[in-house]
């Protein structure tokens, strides 16, 4: 009988995803922000303090580091990765020998385990027996040693490398999966009328690419801001907190210093970020329609 | 082709695209290299470092027997399983009941599970930290394959919803008049079709628990409870010691699983990928 009743077995249906979901996600993230408005510590419950922990981390200088950290690790990673997927999305979406493996192989950084491939870059960067360095030093760029992970600049670099390496599969393949979508017969009309490469791909390729570029981009941007592995790894936000996100900056507040409320108030800053992200993906999306 | 064409292609095509292998694939090597390379050559500054003529398996026989990596390697494989389970199971359901159904606050619900799938866990461990003790689920697997469903299940109810509404639904009502209950028609008709996208949603699932990070390093904390991931960049780091070669072996062991999976299917993998970004 209960087969019949659409409304009933929809419901029954997603009872128990909607279960697993409002018990580990949406009451977390309701919890969550709860606790950013109370002083709890790991092991005393706390009390409401109202904007207390916001009005303590927006003067904190190292939280202000770490928002200018995350602008700039999201910012140039993002661009970089958008910049060489397309191109290399560009590079494989045409017939070549080897074009399956080639397509398999470029897709592993993505695929394997981000915290080992940390560990890696954590040994490519090794201030002593770094690869990098002897190949620079190979080919007459530096004289001795580099050490990369302990200057501020040098190490937000590495890292933004190491984030760019991982990510450019992502682009690559979701680009070129919209590139294959675009109808042969259009560049073929354009390329009888004279339109060289480049006018093809500005008016051809980039206006049909444009929507699934747009999820893309949001998809990694969001991504990219809560990035946590990666930098807990490699820095774990160091030197000087140069390369702190909001993720390792919280989780070192939370549950290394014991402070739940001042940390859930920082890991709630990604918010904002994630709110702007939706915001201007469902109006860019809608535009296009 | 003349000459110069060829010439053309080599530096628009051949040159640019060698180089995005170089740069995609060469951590892989590194990996590969050091952990076959014997210490004395790791640590000797002099010699050429991509190539060794003394490979050994010193480096992974300590890892095998002188770490937990074992340990480790049965903690993240059963905790990928189990969660890939639950998450597939749940997700299957209420995909076809989104997907197919039309009931009142479906459409309502789709969106809601899609915009679950945005949130980053790094808002979520705190306050999921104070949850898994409180369920006394602290330091073991099960806090795990509860909380890796809250990224597989939204991700799996989106990618499957559009793989049932790609069905016919034609197929299920004949099914029907034949005198198949709902439940006989899903499991004879819809299911099987939408195999290929059961398929996508299981290496996904496993390859994401397989190679989460964050909760495991919060909600694990003694070392024979921990996971691949986790193990080799807490254990194997120990103060100013760095045993490279083992961590190495340990990194190149923990990406053959994921790496196997993805390359039996490969073609899956992609699609479902971007099945995912396209619906």
């Amino acid at each position: 009988m209960l087969a019949e009743h659409r409304d009933v077995l929809g419901w029954v249906m997603v009872g128990p995803a909607l279960l697993i979901l409002g018990g580990f996600l949406a009451y977390p993230f309701v919890l969550g922000i709860w606790l950013s408005l109370t002083d709890t510590r790991i092991a005393s419950p706390g009390r409401f303090v109202g904007l207390e922990n916001f009005r303590y981390v927006l003067g904190d200088s190292v939280f202000r580091l770490t928002v200018l950290n995350t602008l700039l690790y999201a910012g140039v990673a993002v661009v970089l990765k958008f910049v060489l997927g397309l191109g290399l999305a560009l590079l494989v979406n045409r017939e070549f020998r080897g074009k399956r493996f080639v397509r398999a192989a470029m897709l592993l950084p993505w695929i394997v385990p981000t915290s080992l491939s940390a560990l890696v870059f954590y040994w490519i960067y090794d201030s002593q027996f770094s690869v990098l360095t002897w190949a620079l030093r190979t080919v007459g760029l530096v004289s001795g040693y580099v050490n990369y992970l302990g200057d501020p600049i040098l190490a937000r670099a590495a890292l933004i490398a190491a984030n760019v390496w991982r990510g450019v599969p992502f682009f690559a393949i979701g680009l070129l999966a919209g590139l294959q979508t675009i109808p042969r017969e259009l560049y073929e009309a354009a390329e009888m009328d004279g339109a060289g490469a480049w006018a093809r791909f500005r008016w051809i390729t980039w206006p049909l690419l444009v929507p699934l570029a747009v999820v893309v981009v949001v998809f990694s941007t969001i991504m990219t801001v809560g990035d946590f592995q990666l930098i807990w790894i490699v820095t774990k936000g160091g030197p000087a907190n140069a390369t702190h996100l909001f993720g390792t900056l919280a989780y070192q507040r939370a549950i290394q210093g014991g402070f739940l409320g001042e940390g859930a108030a920082v890991a709630v800053f990604t918010l904002p970020v994630l709110l702007v992200c939706v915001a201007f993906a469902y109006r860019a999306l809608r535009r296009e329609d | 082709m003349t000459v110069r064409g060829a010439l053309t292609q080599i530096a628009t095509f051949y040159v640019p695209l060698g180089g995005f292998l170089v740069f995609l694939l060469f951590p892989f090597y590194w990996m590969l290299v050091t952990a076959l390379k014997p210490n004395r050559d790791l640590y000797n500054l002099a010699q050429n470092p991509l190539w060794t003529w003394t490979p050994t398996f010193d480096h992974f026989r300590k890892l095998l027997y002188d770490t937990h990596f074992l340990p480790w390697l049965r903690n993240t494989l059963v905790i990928a399983v189990g969660a890939t389970v639950l998450s597939l199971a749940v997700s299957l359901v209420a995909a076809y009941a989104i997907g197919r159904l039309r009931f009142r606050g479906s459409g309502l619900l789709g969106v809601a599970i899609f915009l679950s799938y945005l949130v980053p866990p790094v808002i979520l461990f705190i306050p999921l930290s104070r949850i898994v003790s409180a369920l006394g689920l602290w330091d073991r697997p099960a806090a795990l394959v509860l909380t890796y469903p809250t990224f597989l299940v939204p991700f799996c109810v989106w990618l499957m919803m559009g793989y049932f509404r790609s069905i016919p639904q034609e197929l299920e009502d004949c099914a029907r008049v034949d005198g198949a209950s709902r439940w006989q028609a899903m499991r004879h008709v819809t299911f099987p079709l939408a195999l290929p996208g059961i398929l996508s949603c299981l290496i996904f699932a496993f390859t994401l628990s397989w190679n989460e990070y964050l909760y495991a390093l919060v909600f694990l904390s003694s070392t024979d409870q921990k996971t691949v991931p986790v193990g080799l960049a807490t254990e194997l780091v120990t103060g100013d010691v760095f045993q490279w070669g083992p961590l190495m072996a340990g990194a190149l062991l923990g990406s053959v699983p994921v790496a196997v999976a993805y390359s039996f299917f490969v073609e899956h993998y992609v699609a479902g990928l971007t099945g995912a970004l396209k619906e």
